[in-house]
């Protein structure tokens, strides 16, 4: 495959790096046809589910404004819950934004890729040059799967029942796959248990999509000076 | 559906990457809010796989989600490749589904 002589011909850490963005866009590619067809069965027509992919760029946000369409909810409902889980992404800016020094053209061009498998595949690396090589190829690779995915998924449409192919589990075993690595350190263990437990207790009370933003308050037992920083 | 949906959740989604990444960004954080960020991903990452598990909308549920959940943990755990982890997940619910 010219795909896998092209990678050898990296050094081993980029090559590593590119890999792994390559694997995890592909995935994210297949949950893109998943999400076309959940958006065209909500009521989206093709060129719409299109567009949420190519201009939201963040798929929780598109996912959770479906499935208020959906359910019948109007576009306030379906904004609120959206826009609340895209607020992740403003604080995941504030904390890539030290790491790049581009002038303010290229800045704006390179926020509408700040998503959190770009954040996490960032993060993941301690090197500032592969850094950036892991955050603009999961972007690049991963911008053309989600795009590519959501127009395959809203052509087939209504012709798949995603819950019978279990395609609405596949977000859920992802951000389970890209949460292992994290619960190494203990307190990013403590922070995922208070996390979890503030959006269960949440649900059944408040809005679809707050939960998940309530839960951003367990990053605070990150304040300590204390502790494991490994 | 409205397109104005469109309009207003890829402006809205648009504006929070911007405001953290080029109107805040750029200014040295403080350590202990370092820490604080660091810790994103796994206090939001749970409460995703938590709220897309055992709730739908605004009711807690105990569904065929739960096999798939447990697959995808045992599968992350094993060291499983991003992909294989899916596929499982997803193909564990569809056959209790169909059962």
């Amino acid at each position: 495959m010219p795909q896998t002589k092209c990678l050898r011909a990296l050094a081993p850490d980029v090559r590593r790096v590119v890999t792994a963005s390559l694997t995890l866009s592909g995935a994210v590619g297949v949950f893109a046809l998943s999400f076309g067809v959940l958006a065209v069965s909500a009521g989206a027509s093709i060129a719409q589910t299109c567009a949420l992919s190519l201009l939201t760029f963040t798929g929780a946000s598109q996912l959770s404004a479906m499935a208020v369409i959906g359910s019948g909810g109007t576009v306030g409902a379906a904004l609120g819950g959206s826009l609340l889980l895209a607020a992740r992404n403003g604080v995941y800016g504030l904390a890539l934004a030290p790491y790049f020094g581009d002038s303010l053209g290229k800045r704006l061009v390179t926020a509408q890729f700040i998503i959190d498998e770009t954040t996490a595949m960032h993060m993941a690396e301690t090197d500032p040059r592969l850094r950036k090589i892991a955050f603009w190829t999961t972007a690049i690779a991963l911008y053309s799967c989600w795009n590519l995915g959501t127009l395959l998924g809203a052509l087939a449409g209504s012709a798949i029942d995603p819950q019978q192919f279990g395609l609405d589990v596949a977000f859920t075993a992802a951000f389970v796959a890209m949460l292992y690595p994290h619960l190494v350190r203990r307190r990013a263990r403590l922070a995922a248990a208070i996390g979890g437990a503030i959006c269960l207790i949440a649900i059944p009370f408040s809005p679809v999509g707050l939960p998940v933003l309530l839960s951003g308050v367990a990053i605070f037992v990150g304040v300590p000076a204390s502790g494991d920083e490994s | 559906m409205s397109w104005w949906l469109v309009v207003w959740l890829s402006l809205g989604a648009y504006a929070f990457k911007a405001l953290g990444f080029v109107v805040i960004g750029g200014r040295t954080l403080p350590g202990w809010l370092e820490r604080s960020l660091l810790l994103i991903p796994a206090a939001l990452l749970t409460a995703l796989v938590l709220k897309d598990t055992f709730s739908t909308g605004t009711e807690l549920v105990f569904d065929e989600r739960v096999l798939g959940l447990g697959v995808a943990a045992f599968s992350a755990w094993r060291k499983m490749p991003l992909i294989v982890t899916v596929v499982l997940a997803a193909a564990a619910t569809a056959i209790v589904r169909a059962l």
